[in-house]
């Protein structure tokens, strides 16, 4: 059912070379290509056949349940809604990741709309890669929108990774916290050629104690464009941190438009945002190791997206 | 190993050019220890930035081993065996301690490799080796780092550029063994540009430069004595007492 491209696409998204252990759903090319539940997790189609249920039993510890989607045929589009019900006190780790090899003309393109759903106390650590490859010119397009609600004191670390091959990408996160909860966001992302990318945040802070901290680093090559947006509304007493970091290089363009709301005395937002070039010592200190001067810069892209 | 012949040095400025190093000829040589002294703005760092190829001389040739490297690059100049340690040294976000030492030592470096490293420089190597050379580093903890990136390359000549500048006085007196000790560690021969009278105190040779062009040279039995408590030589308390480093 799954051919060497799609491996190659699992290999890449979700760091996987054969099937995992635990629960799993993969979809390729629009359709369930595997799927495995266990005692605490369950997972089930919607009736529609637009996507899937999680259901991560409350207490559930240490498991972790993969979802990757790859899509291999040129010009198929496709929006996937997957909602995580994730029980109180549990402690999982999801790992999703799509992957489009397009080799046609047409654009292949994956959007889609994660809903998360964490009741009190529940720890999440949610990984997500993006990955594209191909040699046609079909463009390959992805448009996830992630929503997550978080009841007090639960946890989330979400890390998304969008390193290579994706043309063209409008990513938006949403975030709800109850008192206690707290939220890390790492975003990596690197452009080349003419890619274009938007990536929009918004947090809102709405129990006492809430936290949330959203970190972007980025690399721009060439003619590629982004534009980062992060927004944290302070409804409550409560801290919240947003930084943005990038490295621009040849003809590309970045916007950081990072923008806090407080709607009480209490709330502490701070944001962060710097955009700069890769500076001539770090590449000459490199180069004096016997780097050369293209090695250099890779490697310091490289440890900054790393 | 190391000759320059006739280096000149210029840089364009606002009333026309200016010459850092006028006409200077120096040959060190084969597992040799010497230091450079003399002066704020003499020209030393000039120097040091002219052998690793950091700068291009307005005139003259440099030979290293025997060869002709006045035109190669920066990074040829670093694989034919040169190193050079920054007297300001360069921070990098994601990078980690290992990952540098790592490209240093050009191999798949082992953590306990690099952690001999860290340790040769002072530092607790376990609390280092996962820390990214990024700005919650201290000047002091930079500079041993990059003193640890160049013996880790055990290169046949290696420069250092006032490794004392941006370390407290106290933490500079542990920073001499390792420059004692240096020597055996790369088996090759050492640069230091130094004000400090306890480098000085260790060198086989001295080489004193003002004004772009050395005005002394010799050993260091001959040389010491004559710049004691000059300019050139900055004896560690005494400066201290004075309250500050001597114009």
């Amino acid at each position: 059912m799954i051919d060497e491209i799609q491996k190659t696409l699992l290999a890449q998204v979700a760091d996987l070379h054969q099937v995992p252990e635990g629960a799993y759903n993969i979809r390729a090319n629009g359709a369930m290509a595997g799927r495995n539940t266990t005692a605490n997790i369950d997972i089930v189609s919607k009736e529609d056949g637009s996507g899937i249920d999680i259901y991560i039993k409350p207490g559930t510890r240490k498991e972790s349940v993969h979802i990757p989607v790859v899509l291999s045929e040129s010009g198929l589009t496709e929006t996937v809604y997957n909602d995580f019900h994730v029980g109180a006190d549990a402690d999982v780790v999801i790992i999703a990741g799509c992957g489009i090899h397009n080799c046609g003309e047409q654009s292949s393109e994956h959007s889609g709309l994660h809903r998360f759903f964490l009741e009190k106390n529940a720890k999440v650590r949610y990984v997500e890669k993006h990955y594209g490859s191909g040699e046609g010119t079909g463009e390959r397009i992805m448009n996830p929108k992630t929503q997550v609600t978080m009841e007090e004191n639960s946890y989330m670390e979400l890390e998304t990774t969008q390193i290579k091959g994706i043309d063209s990408t409008d990513r938006s996160t949403e975030a709800k916290l109850a008192a206690g909860a707290k939220l890390i966001i790492r975003e990596r992302l690197l452009t080349h050629g003419d890619q274009k990318a938007v990536s929009r945040f918004e947090v809102s802070l709405n129990g006492e104690d809430s936290s949330a901290n959203v970190i972007s680093r980025s690399v721009a090559k060439e003619r590629s464009e982004q534009t980062f947006i992060s927004r944290i509304n302070g409804n409550a007493r409560c801290a919240g941190h947003t930084e943005c970091d990038a490295i621009i290089m040849d003809q590309a363009k970045i916007s950081a438009v990072p923008e806090l709301t407080a709607n009480d005395p209490d709330a502490a937002l701070i944001h962060e945002a710097a955009i700069g070039k890769i500076a001539g010592e770090q590449i000459i200190k490199l180069m004096t190791l016997g780097l050369t001067e293209e090695e250099a810069e890779a490697q310091i892209v490289n440890g900054f997206l790393k | 190993m190391l000759t320059l012949e006739n280096i000149s040095f210029d840089v364009a400025e606002e009333r026309g050019e200016r010459e850092i190093i006028k006409n200077l000829s120096l040959t060190i040589d084969e597992g040799k220890f010497v230091v450079i002294t003399g002066p704020n703005g003499g020209g030393k760092s000039t120097l040091a930035k002219l052998i690793a190829g950091i700068e291009k001389p307005s005139g003259g040739r440099i030979y290293f081993g025997g060869e002709d490297i006045t035109e190669k690059s920066v990074t040829e100049r670093a694989n034919g065996g040169i190193s050079f340690a920054f007297q300001q040294p360069v921070r990098f976000k994601g990078i980690q301690v290992l990952d540098l030492l790592r490209l240093a030592a050009k191999e798949n470096l082992s953590a306990a490799d690099a952690c001999k490293y860290l340790s040769e420089v002072g530092l607790c190597a376990k609390d280092y080796i996962n820390r990214e050379v990024n700005a919650s580093l201290s000047g002091g903890e930079l500079k041993r780092i990059e003193i640890a990136t160049v013996l880790a390359r055990r290169s046949r000549l290696s420069v250092f550029d006032e490794p004392e500048a941006g370390i407290d006085l106290w933490s500079f007196q542990n920073l001499i063994q390792v420059f004692e000790r240096m020597q055996e560690m790369t088996n090759g021969s050492i640069l230091i540009i130094s004000h400090q009278e306890r480098i000085l105190n260790i060198a086989d040779e001295i080489v004193v430069i003002a004004d772009g062009q050395i005005t002394k040279q010799g050993s260091r039995e001959e040389i010491l004595p004559e710049i004691l408590g000059t300019a050139s030589a900055v004896d560690a308390c005494s400066a201290f007492y004075r309250g500050g480093e001597k114009k």
